[in-house]
C-alpha cells in the first residue's frame, strides 16, 4: 500500500469579495459577496514510502492547501486521502503521532523560553521514551550544529537557527511522514544549504517519506527526484526533474571556445545568440539540431572546448508556469463561454 | 492516562518558567491592582461622610451611615475580598489570546499535535496564577493586616470559610470556561474585542465589582433580582459575600451549587464551541 494515496481531491474556498472604498465596505456589512477559489481540483497523487517529492507551483497554486489536506488541518469538498492508512481530517492521535508539518513561516516553539523546554513538551507530546528523546535530540541538534544554542531563548535566534531548531522540535518523535512547507523561505544562502544537507542526510538514514514545498529551485534541485508541478489547483506535471527539462525545454545550451577570433563574426549571425565573449560564444539550438548545427561548425572552423548544457532549471520552470497560467486562462475562458 | 498526565504537568512547569520571565512586570502590575481599590474606598468614605453627618439621613440610608445594610467598614472589607475574588476569577488577555490564535492560525497547532487546546489554556492559566499568587501574597497580606479594623466580625466559621474557598477555586473555574467561550466566538467573528468590552462591562457592574449587588435597584426593574440568574455574580460578589455573611445558612449552599453548575455549563459550552469552530475552520481553510 502506497503512503500516501490521493484520488481525486478537490478544495474550494470561499473568499469575500470586497470592492474598494468606504461606501463598499458599508454595503458589505449587509450583503456579501464571495468569489470561489478552486484550490485544489481533482488532484490524484501516490506517494510511496521513503520518496522525497517536491510541489512547485507559482503562488496560490493549491500547494500549501494540498499540504493542509494531507496534515489534517481542513477538510476537503470531496476525494479521499490516506496517509499511512489514515484519513487526516478525521485527526486521529494515532495518526499525528506519526507525521510532522514544518511551515517556514510559521513559529511553533515557545518564544520566550530556549528550544530546549519546547523539545522536552514535544517528547510527552509525542510519548517519546526518555532515552530515545535524548539520543535523537542530540543527533539532531548535533547534525544542524545548534548544540550550543539549546539553552538559548528561541527570541533570541537568528531566523536560521530558529528554523533549525523548529526542524528538531518536528523531528524528535520520529515521524514517519513529514510535510515541508517552505522550510527555506527567508534564510541566506548559507544556512538554506545547511538545511537541504541535512534534510538530505536525515532522509537517506530514516528513509522516511517527505513531501516538500519550496520556491528555491536550489532545494529542488538537492533534494528531489519527483517533482509535482501545480498550477491552478491541478497537477500539471509530474515526474523527475530531468523529465522536465527534456519535456519543457526543447533547446540545449552550446558555449564553444573557438582557437582564434576570426570565426566569430560568422558564428554571431547565428540564431539565438546569447553571449559572445571572445573567443567564446554561447547559443541556444533547438535540441535535435545539435548534432547537425555542431558539425557544421566544426567543419568550418576550429575549436578547441564545447560544451552543451540544459537551460537553467528556473527558467524551465518559469516557463512551466507560464504555459500552466496560460492553460489555465484558457480553461477558465471556455468555461465562462460554455455556460 | 498516566502519559497525559506527565504531559499537562510538564506544560503547567513550562507555564510557569514562561511567566518568571517576566518578573518585573508582573510585579507592578500586581501592585496596581491595589489602586482602583483605593479610589473606591476613599470615594465611600467621602459617602458616608454625607450621610452620616445630621439631617442629610434619608429613607434609603440607616441612621448609622449604612447603606443597604453596609456600613462603612463593611464597604471596605467588601472591597478588599472582592480583589481576592477577582485574583481567582479575573483572566486577563485570554478572550483576546484565543482570538488572536484562531486569526494567525497557531490554532493549528492544536490540529496538528495530539493535544488539546483548551487543556492547555488551563494549564497555563493555572500557572500564571499560582505565579501571581506567589508574588502578590506578601502585599495582600500587608493591605489586610493594615485594614483588619474593618473587619468587624473578625474570622467567619470554619464551615462559612470552607464555601469560601470553594466558591473562589470555582470562580477561577468559571471565569476560564467563560472568557474561554467568548474567545472561541473568534472562529466566528475573529475579532473579539467589542464582544469582550461588553462582557466586560456587564462584569463590572453585574459581578459586585462595581459595587455590592445589594445597591442594584429593584425598581423600576428587578435588576437585583434578575442578576440572581446570572453567572456574573460568582465571579467578584459571591465570595466576598458568604465571607462576609450577608450570605449565609441554606442560601450560601444553594449558591455554591448554582456556581457548580455554571461552571458546567460553561466547560460543556466551551467544549461545543470548539467542535463546531474547528468544524468551521477546517472547512473554511486558513
Amino acid at each position: 500500500m502506497p503512503t500516501i494515496e490521493i484520488k481525486n481531491l478537490s478544495k474550494t474556498y470561499r473568499v469575500y469579495q470586497k470592492q474598494e472604498g468606504v461606501l463598499a465596505s458599508v454595503k458589505g456589512l449587509f450583503h456579501r459577496e464571495y468569489r470561489e477559489v478552486h484550490a485544489v481540483r481533482n488532484i490524484d497523487l501516490t506517494v510511496e514510502q521513503g520518496e522525497f517529492v517536491a510541489f512547485l507551483g507559482p503562488n496560490g497554486a493549491g500547494k500549501t492547501t494540498t499540504l493542509k489536506l494531507l496534515s489534517g488541518v481542513i477538510n476537503p469538498d470531496h476525494g479521499t486521502v490516506t496517509v499511512m492508512g489514515y484519513v487526516p481530517w478525521e485527526r486521529e492521535n494515532e495518526y499525528r503521532r506519526k507525521f510532522a508539518l514544518v511551515m517556514g513561516q510559521k513559529n511553533q516553539l515557545w518564544w520566550d523560553l530556549p528550544a530546549m523546554e519546547s523539545f522536552r513538551l514535544n517528547q510527552h507530546i509525542y510519548r517519546v521514551p526518555r532515552e530515545e528523546f535524548e539520543r535523537t535530540r542530540d543527533e539532531l541538534s548535533d547534525m544542524l550544529d545548534v548544540t550550543r544554542l539549546l539553552g538559548r531563548p528561541v527570541r533570541e535566534l537568528s531566523l536560521g537557527e530558529r528554523m533549525k531548531m523548529e526542524l528538531i522540535a518536528a523531528l524528535l518523535h520520529k515521524p514517519d511522514v513529514l510535510f515541508l512547507d517552505e522550510p527555506t523561505i527567508g534564510l541566506d544562502v548559507v544556512a538554506q544549504h545547511k538545511i537541504q544537507e541535512f534534510l538530505k542526510e536525515y532522509q537517506r538514514e530514516r528513509k522516511n517519506t517527505i513531501l516538500l514545498t519550496s520556491h528555491y529551485m536550489k532545494d529542488i534541485e538537492a533534494l528531489c527526484k519527483r517533482v509535482v508541478i501545480i498550477a491552478n489547483g491541478s497537477i500539471y506535471h509530474d515526474g523527475s526533474l530531468e523529465d522536465i527539462v527534456d519535456q519543457f525545454s526543447g533547446d540545449k545550451i552550446v558555449t564553444l571556445h573557438l582557437h582564434d577570433d576570426g570565426g566569430l563574426d560568422s558564428l554571431s549571425g547565428l540564431p539565438n545568440v546569447m553571449e559572445v565573449e571572445a573567443p567564446k560564444i554561447k547559443f541556444r539550438v533547438p535540441r535535435d539540431e545539435v548534432g547537425k548545427v555542431l558539425s557544421r561548425i566544426l567543419a568550418a572552423h576550429s575549436v578547441d572546448d564545447i560544451v552543451v548544457e540544459d537551460p537553467p532549471l528556473e527558467e524551465v520552470i518559469s516557463n512551466v508556469f507560464s504555459q500552466a497560467e496560460e492553460k489555465g486562462r484558457q480553461e477558465a475562458s471556455q468555461a465562462a463561454t460554455g455556460s | 492516562m498516566l502519559e497525559s498526565a506527565i504531559t499537562w504537568w510538564t506544560f503547567f512547569k513550562i507555564s510557569i518558567n514562561e511567566r518568571l520571565v517576566y518578573r518585573a512586570d508582573f510585579m507592578l502590575g500586581t501592585l496596581m491592582r491595589f489602586l482602583p481599590t483605593l479610589t473606591q474606598i476613599f470615594l465611600w468614605w467621602a459617602i458616608y461622610d454625607v450621610i452620616s453627618s445630621p439631617g442629610s439621613a434619608d429613607s434609603t440610608t440607616g441612621p448609622d451611615g449604612d447603606i443597604a445594610g453596609f456600613k462603612y467598614g463593611d464597604m471596605v472589607a467588601y472591597y478588599l475580598l472582592v480583589i481576592i475574588s477577582r485574583a481567582f476569577s479575573s483572566m486577563p488577555g485570554l478572550t483576546g489570546g484565543i482570538a488572536n490564535q484562531i486569526r494567525n492560525g497557531e490554532v493549528k497547532k492544536f490540529l496538528i499535535q495530539p493535544v488539546d487546546m483548551q487543556g492547555c489554556l488551563l494549564m497555563q492559566r493555572i500557572a500564571h496564577k499560582l505565579v501571581y499568587y506567589l508574588v502578590a501574597t506578601l502585599p495582600f497580606a500587608l493591605v489586610f493586616f493594615l485594614c483588619r479594623g474593618f473587619f468587624v466580625n473578625g474570622w467567619p466559621a470554619a464551615d462559612v470559610l470552607i464555601v469560601f474557598f470553594l466558591s473562589l477555586a470555582l470562580s477561577f473555574l468559571l471565569g476560564f470556561f467563560l472568557e474561554t467561550c467568548i474567545g472561541l466566538i473568534g472562529f466566528w467573528f475573529l475579532e473579539v474585542t467589542s464582544l469582550t468590552f461588553i462582557y466586560m462591562l456587564m462584569n463590572f457592574l453585574l459581578s459586585g465589582h462595581m459595587f455590592p449587588l445589594e445597591l442594584l435597584p429593584s425598581e423600576p426593574v428587578n435588576i437585583r433580582a434578575w442578576v440572581e440568574f446570572l453567572p456574573f455574580q460568582f465571579l467578584a460578589y459571591f465570595p466576598a459575600a458568604v465571607f462576609l455573611g450577608k450570605i449565609e445558612g441554606a442560601e450560601m449552599y444553594r449558591g455554591l451549587i448554582s456556581e457548580v453548575a455554571w461552571v458546567l455549563f460553561f466547560v460543556v459550552l466551551s467544549r461545543v464551541l470548539w467542535w463546531k469552530g474547528i468544524k468551521r475552520y477546517s472547512g473554511f481553510g486558513g
